[in-house]
């Protein structure tokens, strides 16, 4: 079945209670993930895509969290709602994580190979040998040199590159259906970043699995992702197939997100259009449309201030945004494209 | 590595010789005649013919500077002078003293590792519960209570209530002395011997506990917040293995350290409990001794605890590689 | 990133917008055992200060009431000599207090200007006076106590100045530390070259940035420097009688601990109260200010 959803979020609502009052991180969001995607989610730090992706792991600390709505089901199954012994099972075994800095994200005291064998002693019950050999297999697998010797160095001893591709080897050790790469690149080298990026790429083919790809980088989207998902202010601003979104983008979000990016087709007159304005405060978020302040399409004296726009579809395809205007903003940018 | 331990073997004798250095002139500072002392006192007058010859004896009547560079030939071949109190050999007392400090000081080591650790563990794992609020006031009352006042309280309870009111022999503690003094391996009490350590340890070791508890809590609960234990959540461990397999070991590094430069302090600071468990240790020894202007005996007992303290610090550094394997001692890969 | 990343990172900017001191102010105030720390020591101080108007002479010797327990004329009972307890144990608090703060204050003002002062100007003053550090932390603090009290005598100006001797050696450290670090830094390199005074810079820029953990040290410093006295008189070279010190008075009477309670219990729990009061304060400015240990 090519288009087996695996993952459905339904309604996602989670807050952090904090010193100064509550935070709604995340504002009713729903997504689907189906075998064989790669689903980006796009936005600034603070826009709630890194606590939805913790949230489907439960990975979040509650206290200070809270899930007040939703649910996260996989494969039919609510995660929200499973005991400890199953969401464990999921942990790493079904579902695996892969984090930003792979320096921080590993133990430092613990050698590589442990880390990797440790996935496998856990949810395949392989003793301490065979989790060993097993993570050497693995660290060739990520295109490791030389593991047999990598295996019983320590984190410190590897490059930035090496260490993610040991996070990665980490994240495969059982292979998951769905890897959830929570800015996967951020803390490596351009040159690194495709390297890593493609073997993302590869092992996603391997295992014929997802992955839910957490980015503020479009240019990573772009060369990788299949659907996207656009956050602004905890909420979905956009979200359709990655073409749609690229280049008939339908919230103004998403077009400040685009001007902000250098392209390559680029004259050298254009410059670079950063999005005006500060990025919202999550405690006390801008009234109707969170983006209204620093929107220069928004009417400020009508809807945009008033009114929360909803999630709309946008003719047949799975594109949707959150815009009163939309259509408009569609058309022009589609104009934008042909000139 | 090498050069790393002979390097700090270098320093330490440097502040050996420091240590020396400071107390000895401190001492020619003293508006009172040493050769005073040795022949009797300050209380009874002397004849001035003995002082003198007490004067020519010892070389007070040399300068300072002289009677110095005599001293420092003489620890050179390990001859620390005779206490000006008794006359005995310093390197005797010394020899005498330092393994009651030493063995009490061990003890308190291991009392203060094995339930600092657990309790300031135990704290961190349940945050904010009843155990934890109740383990921080604890460990903040005992850190507040003097030591003295402490063992009083304890041996009031121990060595007279209990004795009082017929507790079993277990719960009666004696409170005097160090007992018959046998020991197995230097270091393990024999039975006969046990009952008589158990009070000293104890309160030697309480304001350590309470500061490696806390430190432990705090280590835990900071080594809590990190990446890594975050990933091994995300793996699907156990919480519980998730506090011993990854949290525990990043954490006990600081905590190590601390346990290991402590003891040290514990045979230094082991002057209240001497005195209050009346044991013939260096600490007592020193507070007589300067108390009692005993040059000598002094700056004898005051080096062996400063090379303890300098001993346990190098030997907790080497082992931070072994805890740490970001560290290569001596900074050398 | 810190696990709830997202809600840090919103606040970041509402953190950031409000006076470092109020929320520093509202974390404190919040800790309620820090608040209980802060009560005490406003009582105990306020109560040294006025207790010499209340309380009966503490030097006076009523020999027919040698050791008797508390009651309605003295609440803490009497001494093995006949004085009052009560007044005995609040002008011990006084000389607590007074030891205290005074070794804070030298701790304060040596720590700092040595610290400051290795950390600023460099080279040769440094070295010296960071291996002068070394050296006597080297050395246990009571030993370094016994050698310097066998040197300067005995009594309350010897004890401060003995304490003071070991006190500001991790506060300098610190500052130390802290300068070094700050130094380098790129505010201050540009406040150098645009031409402000090495001093001002000093004043302005730098200190503010490390008097955080000094202010820590110096709080659970007044409460180390009031358990040492207590421990340097009840050895016999600390404070004489019959000053009316807590370490001494539990000294003088241990020897009628098992019929008198009383003469352990009254002195013992007021150090123990002190110190208590000032390490809660500490430790709440320690959360209050996000200081490392």
């Amino acid at each position: 079945m090519p288009f087996e959803t695996l993952l459905q979020v339904e309604n996602l609502a989670i807050e952090f209670a904090t010193e100064d009052g509550i935070v709604h991180a995340v504002n009713g969001v729903s997504f689907d993930v189906c075998r064989g995607d790669v689903f980006a989610i796009v936005g600034e730090s603070g826009s709630g895509k890194t606590v939805t992706a913790m949230s489907i792991l439960g990975l979040l600390p509650t206290p200070p969290a809270h899930i007040k709505s939703g649910q996260v089901l996989w494969k039919g199954e609510d995660l929200l709602q499973a005991d400890k012994e199953r969401m464990r099972d999921v942990r790493g075994n079904e579902i695996a994580m892969i984090f930003q800095d792979p320096l921080t994200a590993l133990n430092p005291v613990l050698t590589v190979g442990r880390q990797i064998g440790e996935m496998v002693e856990l949810h395949r019950g392989m003793n301490r040998k065979k989790a060993r050999l097993h993570a050497i297999e693995m660290l060739a697998l990520v295109g490791i040199p030389e593991p047999q010797r990598r295996v019983d160095m320590h984190p410190h001893e590897f490059s930035g590159g090496m260490r993610q591709r040991a996070m990665i080897a980490m994240a495969i050790a059982c292979e998951p259906q769905l890897l959830i790469a929570d800015e996967p690149t951020t803390a490596l080298d351009v040159t690194v970043q495709a390297q890593v990026l493609e073997l993302l790429l590869s092992i996603k083919k391997e295992l014929d699995s997802a992955i839910i790809l957490i980015t503020h980088d479009l240019a990573v989207v772009a060369g990788l992702a299949t659907v996207v998902m656009v956050m602004y202010a905890g909420r979905q601003a956009e979200m359709g197939d990655v073409d749609e979104v690229f280049y008939r983008a339908a919230h103004p979000y998403t077009i400040g997100l685009h001007d902000s990016l250098p392209r390559v087709d680029a004259s050298g007159e254009e410059r670079l259009q950063p999005i005006g304005g500060q990025p919202p405060s999550m405690l006390r978020p801008p009234s109707g449309c969170a983006f209204h302040p620093r929107c220069r399409f928004a009417d400020l004296a009508g809807r945009c201030v008033d009114e929360v726009p909803e999630l709309r579809p946008l003719g047949a395809t799975n594109h949707r945004a959150a815009c009163h205007f939309a259509e408009d903003i569609m058309a022009s940018s589609i104009a934008n494209q042909n000139e | 590595m090498t050069t790393f331990i002979i390097r700090r073997l270098l320093q330490l004798l440097f502040v050996l010789w420091g240590t020396m250095t400071l107390i000895f002139f401190l001492f020619f500072l003293l508006p009172d005649d040493p050769a005073n002392l040795i022949a009797g006192g300050a209380d009874r007058t002397v004849d001035a013919q003995v002082i003198q010859n007490i004067r020519e004896k010892y070389g007070f009547d040399k300068p300072v500077i002289v009677q110095y560079g005599k001293y420092l030939k003489g620890v050179a071949t390990f001859d620390f002078g005779k206490s000006y109190r008794d006359g005995e050999e310093v390197t005797s007392v010394m020899k005498t003293r330092a393994p009651t400090s030493l063995r009490l000081a061990f003890w308190a080591m291991m009392i203060e590792a094995s339930i600092g650790i657990g309790v300031g563990v135990l704290a961190a794992v349940r945050k904010y519960s009843f155990a934890d609020t109740f383990t921080t006031l604890a460990t903040a009352i005992v850190s507040a209570t003097p030591v003295f006042v402490l063992a009083y309280l304890i041996t009031q309870v121990t060595g007279v209530y209990a004795f009082q009111h017929g507790w079993p022999a277990w719960a009666r503690l004696p409170v005097q002395g160090f007992g018959p003094n046998k020991w197995y391996l230097g270091v393990f009490p024999a039975p006969s011997q046990f009952q008589y350590l158990v009070l000293p340890a104890i309160v030697l070791a309480s304001v350590s506990t309470v500061i490696v508890t806390r430190l432990t809590r705090t280590t835990m609960l900071e080594v809590g917040r990190a990446d890594y234990i975050r990933t091994a959540r995300a793996k699907g461990m156990r919480e519980r293995d998730v506090t011993v397999h990854h949290a525990l070991r990043n954490a006990m590094i600081p905590v190590v350290t601390f346990i290991g430069v402590d003891f040290g302090t514990l045979v230094g600071f082991a002057i209240l409990t001497e005195t209050v468990f009346n044991l013939q240790g260096l600490g007592s020894q020193v507070a007589i001794a300067a108390a009692g202007r005993d040059l000598p005996v002094l700056i004898g007992c005051t080096t062996v605890i400063v090379l303890v303290y300098g001993l346990v610090n190098l030997a907790v550094d080497l082992s931070y590689a072994w805890f740490d394997p970001r560290v290569r001692v001596g900074g050398v890969k | 990133m810190s696990d709830i990343a997202a809600a840090d990172e919103s606040l970041a900017e509402i953190v950031e917008t409000r006076s470092f001191r109020a929320l520093a102010w509202r974390r404190f105030r919040r800790n309620r055992l820090a608040m209980f720390g802060l009560a005490v020591v406003i009582i105990l101080v306020a109560l040294a200060m006025i207790g010499p108007f209340l309380v009966q002479d503490p030097y006076k010797q009523e020999r027919l009431l040698s050791r008797t327990g508390p009651d309605s004329h003295h609440w803490f009972g009497t001494d093995q000599l006949g004085r009052d307890e009560f007044a005995r144990v609040v002008y011990g608090m006084r000389l607590s207090l007074l030891v205290g703060f005074a070794v804070a204050g030298l701790q304060f003002f040596i720590g700092v200007t040595l610290g400051a002062t290795a950390g600023w100007v460099g080279r040769w003053i440094d070295v010296i006076i960071t291996r002068f550090i070394d050296i006597m932390l080297g050395i246990p603090y009571l030993v370094l106590a016994f050698a310097f009290i066998a040197v300067i005598g005995r009594g309350i100006g010897a004890v401060i100045l003995t304490l003071a001797m070991s006190s500001w050696l991790v506060t300098a450290r610190v500052v130390r530390a802290g300068f070094t670090q700050v130094k380098d830094l790129e505010y201050v390199e540009a406040a150098r070259a645009v031409g402000v005074k090495g001093l001002r810079i000093v004043w302005r820029h730098i200190l503010p940035n490390v008097i955080q953990p000094v202010i820590v040290l110096v709080a659970v410093g007044v409460g180390s420097a009031i358990l040492a006295e207590a421990a340097l008189s009840f050895l016999g070279v600390g404070v004489q009688e019959p000053t009316a010190s807590l370490g001494l008075m539990i000294s003088r009477s241990r020897s009628f601990f098992s019929t008198s309670p009383h003469l352990l219990f009254f002195p013992g729990a007021a150090i123990a109260l002190i110190v208590l009061g000032f390490l809660l304060v500490g430790d709440g400015l320690r959360d209050a200010l996000d200081v490392k240990d």
